[in-house]
């Protein structure tokens, strides 16, 4: 599984990189997670209110910090 | 109601008066029914706007003709949540998906201006008719600011070179059930409140002491009817003070009652809004000076207008 955490370094961004490895970490599966923060590369995947939040290539979440079990069930789904 | 419930608490139980009296009814008054109606609105706001993000705005606006694009991106500034820290993958992404630059201002204008924290703080402190005036002018605004703009043909100083999409952008949906959307709303409202009920009680502190002890007399010399620069000197005031925006309402609200004209009023709280430094400094590094010159002096343009007009008209 790859996960991608998209944000060109603000406040927010930072926080749901955090909750991701959390929520990695509670997992227990095993993850490639990549911090996105170039801008063209993100307007790649149609996202223009960050963070966002990529799993294997689809787009499931733009413009908010999730919390720990909301990463899970994206995870899981 | 709960004015009597708070003059009772202050004059009978506490047995306060004079000076000090008035300013603890005032504080315990203002700061209470405040915080209930941030929390109230912000709730209400957040909740509606589990329909709508930034993606949906942009399909939504993809192809719309330049005025039409200017009212519709401006309206959809009041629902759409904004942070500073966005701004360039909004600007750039409404570049890439062809939508001109006027209509992508209209939006950058109009959605700090309408942010949920000012339109509950000016529907508590100065009720609803002042509330529709602000927005009704703060979109003016952002469609004629925005649509200036778009007419002055800046597309060269926007320094970073994005490919336009081919075709159209496919419809966002967002599907989420009642629950889900209130628990959205609830987190995002608790959120919210804890960074800005200290400000509150700062704002509200501050303007319970001016209006216990500052005579009317005083402010409405600096700040009143004879001096005509007042309204200059708030727009400029108010551009360093965005993220306060929570704190500096309720003090204005004081001053106007103290005699300060609603005009200037207006224009303070929408410079405080609309203009705001970091911003700039976040949009400066896609933007040529000149760019965000221009959108700074157009809005300030336009906001110095309305308080003058409003000064004359209800003089």
């Amino acid at each position: 599984m790859k996960i991608e955490v998209l944000g060109t370094g603000c406040k927010k961004c930072i926080e749901l990189e955090m909750i991701v490895k959390q929520a990695i970490a509670k997992s227990g599966k095993f993850v490639q997670l990549e911090k996105v923060d170039d801008i063209m590369k993100i307007m790649e995947y149609q996202v223009v209110s960050t963070p966002g939040l990529v799993i294997d290539g689809k787009v499931v979440s733009t413009g908010k910090v999730l919390s720990v079990s909301e990463v899970l069930e994206f995870m899981n789904s | 109601m709960w004015q009597e419930a708070v003059n009772y608490l202050t004059f009978n139980l506490l047995g306060l008066s004079g000076h000090l009296g008035e300013s603890i009814n005032f504080f315990i008054y203002d700061t209470i029914k405040i915080w209930f109606l941030l929390i109230a609105i912000i709730f209400v706001v957040s909740y509606l706007r589990t329909h709508f993000n930034t993606e949906y705005v942009r399909a939504h606006l993809q192809g719309k003709s330049e005025l039409y694009g200017n009212v519709l991106a401006a309206l959809f500034g009041i629902i759409t949540p904004f942070c500073s820290c966005s701004a360039i993958p909004l600007f750039l992404g409404f570049i890439q998906a062809r939508i001109p630059i006027g209509v992508t201002f209209s939006f950058l204008i109009s959605s700090p201006m309408n942010n949920e924290i000012a339109i509950a703080l000016l529907f508590g402190l100065f009720g609803w008719k002042v509330t529709a005036i602000y927005i009704g002018f703060g979109l003016l605004v952002a469609i004629v600011g925005g649509f200036v703009i778009g007419k002055l043909g800046m597309e060269k100083y926007v320094l970073m070179d994005v490919k336009p999409m081919e075709g159209e952008l496919e419809e966002v949906k967002i599907s989420l059930s009642m629950k889900e959307r209130a628990t959205e709303a609830y987190i995002y409202t608790a959120d919210i409140f804890k960074q800005i009920y200290l400000y509150v009680l700062i704002g509200v502190g501050v303007g319970a002491i001016i209006h216990g002890y500052i005579p009317a007399t005083f402010i409405a010399q600096y700040a009143g009817a004879n001096n005509p620069f007042a309204v200059l000197v708030a727009v400029v005031m108010g551009i360093p003070m965005y993220s306060n925006a929570a704190g500096v309402m309720p003090l204005v609200e004081v001053l106007t009652q103290k005699g300060m004209l609603l005009g200037t009023a207006l224009s303070f709280m929408m410079a405080v809004t609309a203009l705001s430094l970091p911003e700039a400094m976040i949009l400066k590094k896609i933007l040529h000076i000149r760019l965000i010159g221009v959108f700074f002096g157009i809005v300030g343009f336009g906001i110095i207008c309305i308080g003058y007009l409003f000064n004359f008209i209800l003089k």
